[in-house]
């Protein structure tokens, strides 16, 4: 079988997070009872009328701009023609010949793979079809008809399912940066169509591609793309041509099935949408939209390596998350050690959250509260063990690490006095396991300290203890 | 008195100082309606005990004294939309639907003082000049029931003429309220495109379609104006910028007024009577101390093939959402949706809807967009450039509202290229979006109205209206359809 070269590229649907709709003054809150957040507009009732959300120009144009895209100082609002029952005005309103942004970029794979954005353009969605089993009618939701989107289009650079689903990813962190868009992927306020193709290694012609709909996770993303490429690279290993087909998705099965093959293909008579008028956008208005986009994720790991001096992958870690990436920086500020800081962030806090299902801005411990924790273990005051379970009780009632170590009598013994006597009433305790020590059986020094925990309640300095009992076994070799 | 005989401006008047109220009005115009609407068939709805509650309510109340129309009842083209009521821009297809809403210029007539009258009749969703494509049939002119009355507003100006109605609205897209005020005597105002706002207005071609009064007399135009534009925040294409009162300078005259006459469009041809008419009135202006211009539109010719491709993309668009899902006709057999859909709308739209449909889902299709759309925006910059050329030697354009005088209902319908060429003069006009009036020039010998437009520069319906009204006095047209 000849090897092939995969090529990508993804068109990807991000729901606005404005309170109102793109064309009108409706809600756009998720799970309302169906049909309780429409007006004529988005009804499309016969004379009503598009006016434009500015609030949705806005965040289109943070998104190009923190994308690296040029945004156009005059764009056009287009209409997509199609009859389907989810799209009541039978045209969808979206942008065409003139997008808002183009020509932008990202990276992924820790800066070493860029990866070229076409286009970042505004249109509208669509509403929800509701098919109910063992019922011969369907019924339409138009709640989400109207919902703003802004569609990001990549340039095929993508190489592997493995990288568009880093792609994706990244757009999701980024988008979450500028709280555009909350990202959610399983309510769909994040979507991905995903165009494939493979050629022989070695050629710059592109072959036929297929597109695939319906992607509504990152597994899927990728999943349906290995399902793809193996479906296409058999094909073509049998001498055979790919049809320029649109698949669909079915992530249960975890197959794809053709939707339309090109003959059937929509034509969307695309054409400037004469309700609207062109879009202006005031070089006053993408000024003041740049000054509101904060630090994004590859700037600030590139400062949480060199200033912190944070191992790439922690930086990596910490600053998927714009509100962790936060929080680990507060605690860092408050404890000056950013490793530390990093490992309970990276370990601890994400467990917590990730058992609890909650984000970090419903997390009960407060960076200055995890700061004084890992600072009781930095100075002694606590073991690692018992700092774990402080750090527990304190995620469950935000209390301070003192107060609890107080209550609780959790200060380590470090006092050799009182842990000589403790390794003393152990070593007589279990006069086999110390022979055994004795004629050679080294691994049992590990079982005796286990003791000494035990006998502490978990409070014993294992340093120390490990020392003492390490003493108290060579005097005994003596006697 | 007959009051449903006088014009809205002396009507006001009259119900300021108390000597008639808008029960009087409303009386004596559903008496009209009761008589000639039989013969003329004029209305979609006409609930004639709502008018008349309505108007008692306002008389009892006195209130309508302090407002700008003083509950004078306002007839409306049925393709605008009024809360409650059933709007079927004269097509099968909205059968059963009643709009949720007002449209912006029924609220603003609403503000004014204004009640809203019945729905008149028109082409189905205003495709067509002689309201013989309406689903419910034509409408009679009233200066002889053989002839069309025009269209597509050929209702509201139909309804004008025979004092059915003090002032109607219409709306023109390419002549629509200008060519059927000129088949019936009346006058006919399109605003500047963004003047009034269309929210409401059943669109047909987004870019084209603009809101206007039908009325006895330029001054009532002045006055529907003035409560009638305005931006709209739900309009995203209706104009900011302060309304003027247009009634404001109205009687100023001729003097130093300068008429524009494109003899090269001119051309194009028309019915000799029409020229003859047309002429005698420029030489007339010319002589009452205006000056009168020759200006050129080289493109202004192209106009009508340019137009019936940008309108027909627009309205097969605009038109997609009548589908039998949401409101409406449904097919009975509806089992598969896009048969469903096929349908509903073989059944709901007439021939002439259905054609433009087609024509406009052709140019705007995959390898002929470039070839017909764009290639059609670029005659309209070129005719838009005309006139800016025009109105640097002119304050306003004058041509034949129409090329001829009423047709005989039947005698065009079977033949659209024919019935397309009688909106010759009027579709430059809303290709350039500027303000076009028609008024009353005289009758032919067979006692059917002519009427002559003037064409204002973008905003500036002040100087039209103004050269529009000196017009009127000099033609003094007194005729009346009825004996």
């Amino acid at each position: 079988m000849p090897s092939f070269e995969t090529i990508i590229g993804l068109e990807v649907h991000a729901q606005l997070q404005t309170k109102s709709k793109m064309f009108c003054g409706c809600s756009t809150r998720f799970g309302s009872a169906p049909n309780t957040q429409v007006c004529p507009v988005c009804l499309g009732l016969p004379g009503a009328l598009p006016v434009v959300n500015v609030k949705a120009v806005e965040a289109a144009v943070k998104m190009g701009l923190a994308t690296g895209c040029t945004v156009a100082r005059r764009s056009v609002f287009a209409r997509k023609n199609y009859f389907y029952p989810d799209c009541p005005k039978n045209y969808q309103i979206s942008q065409y010949e003139h997008p808002l942004c183009s020509n932008g970029f990202l990276h992924v794979e820790g800066g070493e793979k860029r990866i070229g954005i076409t286009r970042v353009h505004l249109e509208e969605d669509a509403g929800k079809l509701i098919h109910l089993e063992g019922d011969d009618h369907s019924y339409a939701d138009m709640n989400r008809v109207g919902v703003p989107l802004i569609e990001i289009v990549s340039e095929p650079d993508i190489r592997s399912p493995r990288q568009a689903a880093s792609y994706m990813q990244k757009l999701r962190t980024i988008v979450r940066y500028l709280e555009i868009c909350d990202g959610n992927m399983e309510e769909g306020s994040l979507r991905c169509d995903v165009n494939v193709s493979l050629r022989k290694k070695g050629s710059d012609k592109f072959g036929t591609k297929t597109e695939v709909k319906n992607l509504n996770s990152f597994k899927a993303v990728e999943q349906a793309l290995e399902f793809e490429i193996e479906r296409q690279a058999r094909l073509l290993g049998e001498g055979r041509k790919i049809q320029q087909d649109t698949l669909l998705w079915d992530s249960v099965k975890g197959e794809s099935q053709i939707m339309r093959s090109k003959e059937e293909a929509h034509d969307y008579r695309y054409f400037p949408e004469p309700d609207l008028l062109v879009l202006d956008i005031p070089e006053s208005l993408i000024q003041r939209v740049d000054t509101e986009i904060p630090e994004l994720p590859d700037a600030k790991l590139d400062r949480f390596v060199s200033d912190l001096g944070l191992p790439k992958y922690d930086a990596e870690v910490l600053t998927s998350s714009r509100e962790i990436a936060g929080y680990f920086e507060a605690t860092a500020k408050e404890l000056g050690d950013a490793k530390a800081v990093s490992n309970w962030v990276m370990g601890e806090v994400l467990r917590e959250l990730k058992d609890k299902k909650i984000d970090i801005s419903q997390f009960k411990i407060l960076p200055r509260q995890l700061a004084a924790l890992i600072a009781e273990v930095q100075s002694g005051g606590i073991n690692m063990p018992t700092a774990k379970d402080v750090f527990r009780d304190m995620a469950g009632t935000g209390n301070e690490a003192k107060d609890i170590i107080e209550k609780k009598g959790l200060k380590q013994i470090s006092d050799e006095g009182a842990l000589d006597a403790v390794v003393v009433s152990v070593l007589d305790n279990y006069p086999q396991e110390v022979a055994k020590y004795l004629a050679g059986k080294d691994k049992l020094l590990k079982f005796l300290v286990g003791q000494v925990m035990k006998e502490t309640r978990g409070k014993a300095h294992p340093q120390k203890a490990t020392d003492l009992l390490k003493e108290a076994l060579e005097k005994r070799r003596g006697s | 008195m007959r009051l449903n005989e006088c014009g809205l401006a002396k009507l006001v008047t009259m119900a300021k100082a108390g000597e008639i109220s808008p029960l009087d009005v409303a009386s004596h115009v559903v008496a009209a309606v009761e008589a000639r609407e039989r013969d003329l068939r004029v209305f979609l709805d006409f609930d004639k005990d709502e008018l008349l509650q309505t108007a008692r309510s306002l008389t009892d109340s006195g209130d309508y004294r302090r407002t700008p129309l003083c509950g004078m009842p306002v007839m409306i083209k049925d393709n605008i939309c009024v809360k409650d009521k059933p709007i079927s821009c004269g097509s099968r297809i909205l059968t059963g639907y009643k709009s949720p809403y007002d449209a912006t210029v029924v609220v603003n007539l609403r503000k004014n003082g204004a009640i809203i009258g019945g729905k008149t009749n028109l082409d189905e969703f205003a495709m067509g000049s002689s309201t013989e494509n309406s689903a419910f049939g034509p409408t009679r002119n009233p200066w002889s029931s053989e002839h069309a009355p025009g269209g597509s507003s050929g209702g509201s100006a139909a309804a004008v003429a025979a004092d059915m109605a003090i002032v109607s609205l219409g709306s023109d897209t390419g002549g629509s309220i200008r060519q059927p005020a000129s088949f019936c005597g009346v006058v006919g105002m399109k605003p500047t495109y963004g003047r009034v706002s269309r929210y409401g207005l059943v669109a047909f071609a987004s870019s084209l379609d603009q809101i206007g009064p039908v009325t006895k007399s330029v001054e009532d135009s002045a006055l529907m104006l003035n409560v009638m534009c305005g931006e709209d925040a739900n309009d995203a294409t209706s104009l900011p910028g302060a309304v003027p009162d247009f009634a404001a300078n109205l009687d100023n005259g001729l003097k130093g007024l300068t008429f524009g006459v494109p003899r090269d469009f001119l051309e194009v041809g028309m019915d000799e009577s029409v020229k003859d008419n047309f002429d005698k009135l420029v030489t007339n202006v010319q002589r009452e101390g205006a000056r009168v211009v020759d200006v050129s539109m080289p493109h202004a010719k192209y106009a009508v093939a340019c137009y019936y491709i940008i309108a027909n993309a627009e309205a097969s668009s605009n038109l997609a959402r009548f589908d039998g899902v949401k409101y409406g006709h449904r097919t009975q057999n509806d089992d598969d949706i896009y048969a469903m859909y096929v349908r509903t709308r073989d059944e709901g739209f007439g021939d002439e809807v259905k054609r433009r449909i087609l024509l406009g889902t052709y140019v705007l299709s995959a390898g002929y967009y470039d070839a017909y759309y764009l290639q059609a925006q670029k005659v309209r910059s070129l005719v838009v450039a005309d006139f800016a050329k025009a109105h640097e030697r002119c304050d306003m354009v004058m041509l034949p509202t129409a090329p001829s005088p009423a047709f005989k209902l039947g005698e065009k319908i079977e033949d659209p290229l024919l019935m397309y060429l009688s909106d010759v003069f009027t579709i430059p006009i809303n290709l350039a979006g500027l303000p076009g009036v028609s008024i009353p020039t005289g009758l032919s010998a067979d006692r059917l109205p002519f009427g002559v437009q003037f064409i204002g520069r973008p905003l500036d319906e002040s100087t039209l209206l103004q050269g529009a009204r000196a017009v009127e006095k000099l033609v003094d047209f007194r005729e009346k359809p009825f004996a």
